[in-house]
Order: C-alpha cells, then structure tokens, then sequence
C-alpha cells in the first residue's frame, strides 16, 4: 500500500470539500479520479501532495503519516502535473524541466552532468527537446503543459499525480502523455493518480477508478467494474450507454441527451 | 544575432559579475572626485587608501581639505546610495519573485506610503529633532504597514497555501492609498513644516553620514544574505505554490520569510534617503533581460547594478547639473520614460500572446 487514506474530511469556512473520505491505493496502479466539477477532486490531490492539511483524518504514505515526512524527501516521492498554469518569468524550457532535479541538488550547486543527461534524455522522449532553448512564456498552452509533464518525469518519483495534465493537449499529444505514463506504470512499478474529465480516457487508461460526488466517494474499484450505465447517472447525471471497444479492451461510453431539454 | 548575444551573456555568470563589481568600484571612485572641487582620481584612491590604514606619516602629507571632503562629506553619500540602490533593486526583484508579477517593486505593498507617513508624522509633531526621529518614524511605518498588508491579506487559507499573490497586491493598493490620503491631510496642517515634508518624500542623500551608512550596511547585506539564500526556491515559486509544494519548498514558509526580509531592506533604505522611485522596478525588469529570471544570478547582478544605477544618479545630480535636483525626481524622470519604452517594446514584441 502506497497510500493509506483514513476517514479525510477538508472544508473551507462552512463549505464542506471533502466528507470522511477512506480508502487504499495500491503502488504500481493506474487510478483514475473521476467525478463532476466541485466534488472535491482538485483538493484530494493537494491533500496527497501535501500542499494542504486535512481537518481531520490522515494519509499514510508508505506507512508513515505523510506530514511527518520532510518535503524534501516527499519531493523525491511524488510529483505532480497540473493543468492551465501560467509561468510569468521567461525561463527557457530547458530551466523549467531541470527544476525536477532541485530536490536532489544541494541549494547552492549546480546541476551535475548526470541530472543534465537525465533531463535531456526526458525532453527527447517526451519531444520537447526541440522547445529547449525557446522561452516558457512564448509557448504555447500545450507545448508548456509537456514540458511541465517532462519536468515531473525528471523528477524521478514511485508517484505521479495528474491533474487534468491533458486538458489543453491535442489528441496526439494526450495519447504520447498517458502511454508514457501507463508504460512507467506497467514496467517501473510507478503509481500514478490521475482527475480525468473525459471518462473514456480514463476507461481505456486506468487499472481502477474512484468516483467522487460532493466530497464523498461514490464508488471505487476495478475499471471494468465501474463502467456501466446506473453509476454513470448516479454520479453525472447523464443518461449513457456502454459497449465494449476491442482495440482498448476497455469499456467506452456513449452519451444521450442530458435530462434537461434544450429547446 | 541578439538571440546570439543573448545566449553567450546567458552563460557567463562568474564574468558579469567581475565586470559589475570593477565598474561599482570605478563609479564610486570617479565620483568621489567629482564636485564643487574636483579631486584627481589618483588622489582620491590615496586618500581612501591611507585613511583606512591610518598611516599617520602619510596622512600628514595629504592636503587637509580634500581628506575631509572626500572622507566625510561625499564618501558617506557615495556609499549610503550604493547600498540603497542595491537593497531596493534586490528587495524588488524579491517582490517581482512573490508576487508573480514582473512590474512589482518595493513600493507596490504600501511600504513608501508607511514610510512617508511616519516621517510626515515626525516633521510635523517633532520638528526640532526631526534629524534623529525621522529615520525611526519611517522605519516604524513601512513595517507596521507591512504587517496590516499580510494581515488582511491573510485567511484561513494563509496558513495552508501562503500569500496569494492577488490579494497581497490589493491588500497593498488600499492601504496605500489611504496612507496617500494621510499625508495630504498631514501636509495640510503642516504650515511651515509643508516644505520640509515635501522634499523628503522626493529622496535625498545630501548630507549623509558613516553612521547612515554602516546602519545601511548592515541591514541590506544581512537581508541579502537571506534572500540570496532563498534564491532558488523562488525559482520555483515561479511555477505557483502547488508544483513548488511536490518540488519541497513549503511555500508559505519561504514567502513570507522573503515578503519580510525584502520589506525590512527596503524600509530601511526608504528611512534613510527617502522615497526613491522606480530602481527597485527598473533595475530587476532590466537585468532580467540579461541574465534571464533564474534569481540564483538575477539577485547578485541586481544588487551591484542598483547600486551602480543610484550612485550614477546621485553623482549626476550632485556634481553635474547645474542645480541639484532631488534624486527621487531624477529617477523618475529618467526612469520613467525609459521603462515605458522597454514596456512598449516587450509588449509589441509579445503581441498576441499573453503578456
């Protein structure tokens, strides 16, 4: 168990985000966090990155409470790859991607030609490596979002966290990403936790999925399990139907009309 | 070809600052023998020199008036605009740094309002030793108006995600400008003391003194130490608090520890010289262009082109135009026109993206 995650409750003032929230997450595990907007997905992720503090409950990670552990040590654990964020500073693709060595270089040295190698390396896989010289605030929206992932990859974790890491890529470009980190997954024994909007990425993707409502878990578990028309209108709204793709051996799902009529 | 220029100046870190260091030292030489009376530069490094060894031989056979004049009246000036233009140049590349936001500058939190307060306060209610209490009232003022910013920009949400950059500059906005309302009402009760007011809020180092500067010395390379020291996360900061969160920074922690460090710099230097405007904009936004935004360079090549920056103005001021006019105004109006031209560029340049 990578993660063990204990009763988690999170609110803002009176807003309740997350409501007792439990559950087990499994090293070398594609999961999938699916859910309407305002369930509380974002806010799980930073309470698994620790960039937020429960109210109450606990996450052990790796069996020890995950705010005990140094952020440094933390940063050599798990990494992140957020959506739509924009960098100011015009730093060149190259700086951006070599920050995911910072937690393994001391403060005032510089990279050494092993990180560099590793970070070349990366870029070249993840085809960013032609970007390297050109400003981060002069790309665009997408090309910024991969050298961002490429900047995670560098850094070298047992976790990666997704959060909408596809939103603002083209199709070529969303299928590049998640190959790269379901292979990680399948062959480096690497987790990754992933938000999805589009649940048919996450169908043909992810080994389990979590399905969150109003700061509560509607259901989790095995992929193939959770595809399947009640649980899509329990948790969406939306009335669906499910029909098994071949070529992703996955379960795809086709959407009717919403329940309100437009006229 | 500036794409070239620009990659070679890119690389060669332990160069540029050689080069900063040897000009900052130059400038403040030649200055020193520019004036009313103009003191050769071999002189003026002999007097330097033999002052500090305190050679008693030699010092005899130095001209008197020139010792004095180069050692007490223009090398305490001299020196107090080195380190002021190098404290608000650092302090507003930190600020730049924090708050996201590359047109942030020293000022932007309401630290000059407070400071400009306090003094008004002591011209008005202190006016006979204004010399002594001055410096304390702005002092007190930039900080107590620091901590009123961070207060109210600060909710339950401080505690878990540090400062948003958003609410710290509008936090920053309103305080400053009820602190402007303040002094005009301050100004307008002064009666004679009006004058005094105003041509402190336009900056001065005339009559600088060593005590001004070691107090300067001090403060501005302690805190540069600390922000030197940060450097590197605020780097990361640069990719918002989420990433520099799973990067190990606890952001929070580091910017608030900056957001302080930067302000008590820059309120120090406010309280000695008065309100200086623009460096602490230009100076980062400039040397940017060169260096690129990594602080780990940025903030040494700030600190010296502040300093290079505000001791050529002092000097032009002082000892080249006809009248003195008060430094804040001259950087202003040099300043000024030039950022909008810089600004103007950039922005063409960028046009249709996001700036």
């Amino acid at each position: 168990m990578i993660y063990t995650v204990d009763n988690l409750s999170f609110s803002y003032d009176s807003a309740h985000i997350l409501d007792g929230i439990s559950m087990d997450i499994e090293k070398g595990s594609f999961y999938g966090i699916l859910g309407p907007n305002g369930c509380g997905k974002t806010t799980f992720l930073d309470l698994l990155i620790r960039h937020k503090k429960p109210d109450s409950g606990r996450i052990s990670f790796s069996g020890t409470n995950i705010l005990k552990i140094s952020r440094k040590r933390l940063a050599r654990k798990i990494a992140l790859v957020s959506q739509n964020f924009y960098i100011n500073f015009p730093y060149t693709a190259r700086q951006v991607v070599i920050m995911g060595r910072y937690p393994y270089i001391s403060r005032f040295s510089s990279p050494s030609s092993e990180d560099l190698s590793r970070v070349d390396s990366i870029m070249k896989k993840t085809g960013v490596d032609r970007l390297s010289d050109n400003f981060i605030t002069e790309l665009s929206g997408g090309e910024r979002q991969r050298v961002v992932f490429a900047r995670a990859l560098v850094q070298d974790t047992e976790v990666i966290i997704l959060d909408e890491a596809t939103s603002n890529l083209d199709i070529r470009h969303t299928i590049d990403l998640l190959d790269i980190v379901k292979n990680r997954v399948d062959q480096k024994k690497l987790t990754a936790i992933s938000v999805f909007q589009d649940i048919n990425l996450a169908a043909r993707y992810c080994d389990r999925l979590i399905f969150l409502r109003n700061g509560n878990i509607v259901a989790k578990g095995k992929t193939e399990e959770m595809i399947n028309q009640g649980l899509i209108q329990k948790v969406f709204d939306v009335d669906s139907q499910i029909r098994f793709e071949p070529l992703y051996n996955a379960s795809q799902v086709i959407f009717k009309k919403g329940h309100h009529d437009i006229h | 070809m500036t794409q070239n220029i620009k990659k070679i100046l890119y690389t060669h870190t332990v160069w540029e600052f050689f080069l900063l260091v040897i000009v900052l030292w130059v400038a403040v030489l030649v200055s020193a023998g520019m004036g009313y009376m103009n003191i050769g530069f071999y002189d003026v490094v002999n007097i330097i020199v033999t002052s500090i060894t305190g050679n008693s031989e030699q010092i005899k056979t130095l001209e008197e008036v020139a010792r004095v004049i180069v050692m007490d009246v223009r090398l305490p000036r001299i020196l107090c605009s080195v380190i002021v233009g190098a404290g608000l140049a650092v302090s507003g590349c930190v600020y730049q740094g924090i708050l996201l936001n590359p047109l942030a500058d020293p000022y932007t939190l309401g630290i000059s309002g407070g400071a400009a307060f306090g003094a008004s306060l002591a011209f008005l209610f202190f006016p006979e030793i204004s010399l002594y209490v001055v410096p304390c009232f702005a002092f007190s003022g930039a900080v107590i108006t620091l901590f009123v910013v961070i207060w109210l920009s600060s909710g339950k949400t401080f505690s878990r995600d540090g400062l948003s950059s958003n609410s710290l500059i509008l936090s920053g906005i309103i305080v400053a400008s009820i602190l402007s309302a303040g002094i005009s009402f301050l100004k307008y009760i002064a009666d004679e003391e009006v004058s005094v007011i105003i041509f402190w809020l336009m900056g001065s180092f005339a009559s600088k003194t060593w005590t001004d500067v070691w107090i300067l010395l001090i403060i501005v390379s302690m805190g540069s130490l600390v922000i030197y020291f940060y450097s590197r996360d605020l780097n990361v900061i640069a990719l918002g608090s989420r990433m520099a969160s799973t990067l190990g920074i606890n952001t929070g922690r580091v910017t608030m520890v900056l957001l302080i460090t930067a302000s008590l710099v820059a309120a120090v230097c406010v309280s000695v010289s008065g309100i200086i405007g623009f460096v602490g904009l230009l100076v980062p936004h400039m040397m940017r262009s060169v260096t690129g935004p990594d602080n780990t360079r940025l903030i040494p090549v700030c600190l010296l082109s502040g300093g290079i920056l505000l001791v050529t103005a002092d000097t032009i001021t002082r000892a080249v135009l006809p009248v003195e006019v008060p430094i804040g105004v001259l950087t202003a109006l040099i300043g000024g026109p030039f950022f909008c031209y810089v600004f103007r560029r950039n922005h063409l340049k960028n046009r249709g993206k996001q700036v």
